[in-house]
């Protein structure tokens, strides 16, 4: 800066008033005497100084304090979000314009500094809730803000890619999300990583994201979204996965990854009308089992509500026992898992066990857990395993965009855990029911939202059915209901399913009435199989790792 | 203490072949769009039957992780390990998203039977 007199006399720092502004703080001192070094040595006379966008964290008398940019909305339409709470001495206000972060305020307490630091100075995406400027409201780590995240900070903990490998990605000319996602697999384990990766890139390619149009068809293979793909397959009464590649995919190719999510569409749009292509199948669906990690599978029966008899147990014992099951396994679900089958026993475990298919392979809908409920437990408020029970009988197997998991507790205890389940029922005084949507308690943490409370076991398993189809019909790809619900909106889906704002209950209701129609056990493929060689072994015949035998 | 998992695939028949060839049964028994395992010799290779009905064949075992390739899903070009969807092309056996490739087999159909072609091998 120069002294607006004389232009030999140049000044630096809170001497000065640049523009109506005094700067206190040391860090556009620096900046001002960047601009005077290069006057100074010649390196470049027209080097100017336009003023700082200032951000500091300081200790006045005891009490932190954060500051950067402005103090207050300046213009109609600044977003200025303001919390106070005077008595514990805390007060935070955020500035928003345009979307970006123009100003801070922090006393008292300093948990959001380095995002809001960021933010500010990068220009960061916001978070559309506000209040999660000011604080944390239990989001993923995302937030912390990947400016200052070290580059060694391992980001996909499924795959082990680290922040400096996405970083190096964009470097080396990949600029879209799927793009870095498919090089570095980042992402593509459980999935719960994919924001904070979409954060990583946007900030690595400093806001030239390419966006991929890829990113919003539902398969790989065919370019549409879901609604238009729906629509086509609708317009052109395509029956089968081969139809869907031979009328919409690119020159009619097939594409091997697009394969399952076009079979589980198709079967949730046709019902019995679906024309079943088994290579279209993913070997779960098969063979109607899990396969694990040494080729051979998972088998586990129905046991609806997690309620069970001896003469059940017995058969499931027997079979551990006849077959050398390696592990037998109480599962998360309530339900006995036996694990190690060989692939060609399969059919002859499950005549044994002659049990129904629990589904427990596919992305379909899994089981009810429940807790004790009215009957036994001395605190229980409703029927929690008859009303369970009477979900899973109706809504076994459907298939859906991804697995839905439900629970039914007796009362507010939740002894079920109902509240972070895809659908969760309380039983609560009165005799009324609570309906929760979009919990999850796996590698996302959710609490479900309060969809409904209703008076009736029949009410809750209509429009549990309703939200189940509607989350069929609109859910992406492998979207859990943890990321289905807050995306379509908690209010939206109260007036869709509950109010039934546009008409659609009746269609909804309709469309699962025709899938609950539809279903079928599939373990009664045992005696005749639909493939030559369906069961026979894809094992090599060298012994693979396999699960250690536990005494 | 671990079970050893071992299954018995189905083993290369006998035949009037060219040294090196093995006959592995009808291709019938390969539905359209899968795959399926057989011994042939010392190795374990995974025979696909694409839908327009040409045969390929690649190696059984997966390199990643050990995944049986025969209960992959393919389209014309490629197939996908079913654990880890390592994904291999059906000619050069080369991994699409991993530095990892698989052997490739010579696989074709003489009167409604796989005969699969293993080089360098004397038999």
């Amino acid at each position: 800066m120069r002294s607006v007199d004389d232009p030999d006399i140049y000044v630096v720092g809170e001497c000065a008033q640049h523009r109506g502004e005094v700067y206190g703080l040391v860090a556009p001192l620096w900046e001002q005497a960047t601009v005077l070094a290069r006057h100074l040595t010649g390196t470049d006379p027209t080097a100017a100084y336009h003023g700082s966008r200032t951000a500091t964290k300081l200790k006045v008398a005891g009490v932190d304090v954060a500051a950067m940019g402005v103090t207050g909305p300046q213009r109609d339409d600044d977003e200025f979000v303001v919390f106070s709470e005077p008595r514990r001495g805390v007060y935070k206000s955020v500035v928003v314009r345009d979307g970006a972060l123009i100003g801070a305020t922090l006393l008292g307490d300093m948990s959001k500094v380095a995002f809001l630091t960021s933010a500010f100075d990068r220009g960061l995406p916001l978070p559309a809730e506000r209040v999660g400027l000011l604080f944390d409201l239990g989001a993923p780590p995302a937030e912390v803000g990947v400016a200052e995240m070290p580059a060694d900070t391992q980001v996909c903990n499924c795959n082990g890619v680290n922040k400096g490998t996405l970083v190096s990605c964009v470097t080396s000319g990949v600029r879209s999300v799927p793009g870095v996602m498919a090089q570095t697999r980042a992402g593509k384990g459980c999935g719960s990583c994919k924001g904070l990766v979409q954060q990583i890139v946007e900030w690595a390619a400093g806001g030239e994201v390419e966006d991929d149009p890829s990113a919003r068809w539902y398969v790989p293979g065919v370019p549409l979204d879901k609604p238009e793909l729906m629509a086509a397959i609708r317009a052109q009464e395509l029956r089968s996965v081969s139809s869907v590649f031979a009328a919409l995919a690119p020159e009619g190719k097939e594409d091997a990854a697009s394969k399952m999510p076009l079979a589980s569409l198709l079967k949730m749009m046709c019902g019995k009308e679906y024309l079943d292509e088994r290579d279209a199948r993913f070997v779960n669906d098969r063979v109607h089992a899990n396969i694990q990690r040494d080729g051979t599978f998972s088998v586990v029966p129905q046991v609806k509500g997690g309620v069970t008899t001896p003469d059940q147990l017995r058969r499931i014992a027997d079979v551990a026992d006849k077959y050398g099951v390696p592990l037998v396994k109480v599962t998360g679900g309530q339900r006995i898992d036996l694990l190690g089958i060989r692939k060609e026993d399969l059919p002859a475990v499950w005549s044994d066990l002659d049990m129904p298919s629990g589904y427990a392979y596919g992305k379909s809908f899994r089981t009810v857990k429940t807790c004790v409920g009215s009957d036994f437990c001395r605190f229980g408020l409703g029927d929690s395993t008859t009303l369970g029970i009477a979900l899973e009988e109706r809504y076994q197997g459907l298939e859906s965009p991804a697995k839905m998991k439900l629970a039914v507790a007796g009362c507010p205890r939740n002894c079920s855990e109902a509240l972070v389940k895809d659908v969760g029922v309380v039983a609560v005084d009165g005799g009324r029911w609570e309906i929760y949507v979009g919990g999850a308690a796996g590698a996302s943490v959710r609490k479900g939202d309060l969809l409904a409370t209703v008076d009736s076991g029949e009410e809750v398993i209509r429009l549990a059915g309703r939200f189940m189809q509607y989350y069929r019909e609109n859910g992406r790809w492998l979207e859990r209901t943890y990321d289905f619900v807050p995306r379509i909106g908690l209010e939206r889906l109260r007036a869709l399913i509950v109010d039934d704002a546009e008409g659609l209950a009746e269609s909804l209701d309709v469309a699962i009435q025709a899938s609950v129609d539809a279903y079928y056990d599939p373990w009664r493929e045992a005696a005749n199989p639909a493939t030559p060689g369906q069961f026979a072994s894809s094992l090599p015949l060298i012994p693979l790792p396999t699960v250690p035998v536990r005494a | 203490m671990t079970a050893p998992v071992t299954a018995e695939l189905p083993r290369s028949t006998g035949g009037k072949l060219p040294a090196g060839e093995y006959q592995l049964g009808p291709v019938s028994a390969i539905p359209l769009g899968e795959g399926r395992a057989y011994a042939v010799g010392a190795a374990q290779v995974a025979v696909f039957r694409l839908r327009d009905g040409s045969l390929r064949g690649l190696s059984a075992v997966c390199p990643h992780a050990g995944g049986p390739l025969a209960d992959g899903q393919l389209d014309a070009s490629v197939v996908m390990c079913p654990l880890h969807a390592r994904t291999f092309d059906l000619r050069t056996g080369n991994c699409r998203n991993d530095d990892l490739a698989v052997p490739a087999y010579a696989v074709r159909e003489q009167a409604g039977e796989v005969i699969l072609a293993v080089p360098g091998d004397p038999s």
